[in-house]
């Protein structure tokens, strides 16, 4: 056997073992907004999973003695809303439902998304059918569609994740079907064929491995929306119901008060703001973090 | 070399890929890659195919691993016929009939350890446990140049030419009578494209392997071949011993390849042989002889009939009217 060469042995001694994952935190780290969009969702989801400790009150705990206390009153540093509620654990609870709310139904959407993209990408036959069906969903504005599926289905907050996963689906059927028409003819993908692997095995093992790096992103700009969209169609009635602590929800009922106490209203569009903030300049960040061009493999 | 026995035959083989158009993706032309082509490849010899960019030699040897499927014409392999076996039936062959891709750095998958990646090609075909397999893959790393702590690297790790020893460990891994080499070494530094020849000229002897070497590397493809098959547009032209062609070329196109090839001598001077115009559109074909639109010999009648293949001296064919 022909013994490796000292050139090649030199490029194997000065390039060590990277880790993809530590180089893509450590350049999205770089990204000053990304990291206090880091720092938010961390504190929120602190927040949402310790929410019965850090709260003295529960959301639904009524004191009709002391309601619609200011922000900063003694026992209630956010206030009290028309119900004498205590406004940071109904915050800190409407975290919960936001988030789960939000995984859930990006979740969901990529599932489906991904199923529907890699079939369309995969299968030349099943392309024109899958991507017109694709086509339809993104012809009605997302916020309508929403609306519509609640129409149908009944308002409540199962519902909601149901109508957001579903208009999850087109967008990332269409990033996923984009990467595997690209990566379906790279070579490593005819080589399996040619060492006879089955097309489950290519499409799961070597396919989507291949094309996680747009749907990470993808999947964090989509968290923003679906926690906006959730609290949009709360808002509207068409989500969760009151009393629920669903941040929407609570801005539909603060408004009432508006002129008297307003931080009803304005506290949990705050909450929103941040969250949704946070996960866009996470979602920008990645992206560059995440560009080809920066990779290490090319 | 044992010359005797047939491993490949391929009988009129034609690949041609429709150029869809309009609403309903009608057929409306078709590009002639692959244009008859009749060859016969015996046990334990390599078959060099050169030509031009887009001659066809490339999906010539997708053809005969069966990553295309024919349009048209026959394969017999071990005196089967594989030509359009169903998927299934296919995987059975796919075991003797392995690749070698060109680009080292597009043909492993960058998210899998090199480890990983070989291991795969034994979970889809054996029952080994994991340790077997693991055993497997190390003899087989160092079957190839590379060493056990290669293992757990991923392909970014690697170099051109490691790269290509994994690409050639992958083919070697189910002991296949028949791999076919598509440009394997036109990616590499000319230092590392001779380690990985020696390599593939290594094993060949020790497993009995026979090799399709398609390169455009005229230098590479004497070094590596018994016998040469020369294409143009999809078409067979000349086919002879490695030695015959070299030295004596008869049709006026591998003339012309061979007259390009350059000399280290640079006082040497070169009777380069000049074409006339581009290679035609494999989807116009040219009638009679492919060749008759840029050959400095042609005649009126190469224009209408199709040259025949006849044998001019013992194991040397050629297509052309003129010689």
């Amino acid at each position: 056997m022909s013994a490796v060469t000292e050139t090649e042995k030199n490029i194997n001694t000065e390039k060590k073992t990277t880790n993809r994952f530590v180089e893509v935190a450590k350049s999205l780290m770089k990204n000053k907004l990304s990291l206090i969009g880091i720092i938010i969702i961390t504190l929120i989801v602190l927040v949402a999973i310790f929410s019965p400790i850090i709260t003295s009150y529960g959301p639904y705990e009524q004191n009709l003695e002391r309601t619609k206390l200011g922000v900063g009153s003694e026992g209630h540093f956010l206030g009290t809303d028309n119900y004498g509620r205590d406004m940071w654990s109904r915050i800190a609870h409407g975290a919960i439902i936001s988030l789960l709310v939000g995984l859930s139904s990006v979740g969901i959407g990529l599932f489906g998304g991904i199923i529907l993209g890699l079939l369309a990408g995969y299968y030349r036959k099943l392309d024109s059918i899958i991507m017109r069906f694709v086509d339809l969903l993104f012809a009605f504005p997302g916020i309508l569609l929403a609306m519509l599926i609640i129409a149908m289905l009944g308002t409540s907050l199962v519902n909601v994740v149901i109508a957001i996963s579903i208009w999850s689906i087109p967008g990332c059927a269409r990033i996923v079907r984009g990467s595997v028409l690209s990566i379906k003819n790279q070579e490593y993908i005819q080589a399996m064929k040619t060492v006879g692997a089955s097309d489950l095995r290519i499409l799961l093992k070597h396919v989507l491995p291949n094309c996680t790096a747009p749907l990470i992103v993808y999947g964090t700009m989509r968290m923003a929306t679906a926690i906006l969209s959730t609290s949009a169609l709360s808002y509207l009635g068409l989500g969760a119901q009151p009393p629920t602590a669903e941040w929407g929800a609570m801005i539909a009922a603060g408004q009432d008060f508006m002129w008297d106490a307003p931080h009803i209203s304005i506290i949990p569009g705050i909450a929103i703001m941040l969250t949704v903030f946070a996960f866009n300049v996470v979602g920008d960040g990645l992206r560059d973090a995440l560009d080809p061009n920066m990779d290490v493999n090319n | 070399m044992n010359h005797q026995t047939q491993l490949l035959q391929l009988n009129h083989v034609k690949k041609h890929f429709p150029i869809k158009k309009g609403l309903l993706q009608r057929p409306k032309n078709y590009v002639k890659a692959v244009n008859g082509i009749n060859l016969t490849v015996s046990e334990g010899e390599t078959l060099g195919v050169v030509g031009e960019s887009g001659c066809g030699k490339s999906t010539l040897g997708r053809v005969v691993i069966g990553l295309e499927k024919l349009s048209d014409g026959s394969i017999q392999f071990k005196d089967e016929s594989i030509g359009n076996l169903s998927e299934r039936k296919l995987k059975k062959y796919k075991k003797d009939l392995q690749m070698i891709f060109q680009d080292p750095f597009a043909s492993l998958n960058p998210r899998q350890k090199i480890g990983n990646a070989l291991e795969e090609i034994f979970i889809i075909h054996t029952n080994m446990s994991k340790s077997e397999r693991k055993q497997k893959v190390l003899s087989l790393l160092k079957e190839v140049g590379l060493k056990e702590e290669h293992y757990d690297r991923y392909p970014r790790e690697f170099s051109g030419g490691q790269r290509q020893r994994v690409g050639i460990a992958r083919a070697l891994a189910l002991n296949p009578s028949l791999i076919v080499c598509d440009e394997a070494v036109s990616a590499l530094d000319v230092s590392v494209q001779a380690q990985i020849m020696k390599l593939l000229k290594d094993v060949q002897t020790k497993y009995e392997l026979t090799y399709l070497f398609i390169s455009h590397d005229l230098g590479v493809v004497r070094y590596m071949s018994d016998r040469i098959l020369v294409m143009y547009l999809g078409a067979q032209v000349e086919l002879g011993d490695s030695e015959q062609i070299y030295k004596n070329p008869l049709h006026p196109y591998t003339k012309a390849l061979l007259s390009a090839i350059p000399r280290p001598n640079p006082k040497h001077k070169r009777n380069r042989i000049k074409l006339q115009g581009d290679l035609p559109s494999a989807s116009n074909y040219p009638t009679g002889c492919p060749f008759h639109t840029r050959c400095p010999i042609a005649q009126e009648h190469c224009a209408e009939i199709v040259p025949e293949w006849r044998e001019i001296e013992e194991n040397h064919f050629v297509a052309c009217h003129e010689v």
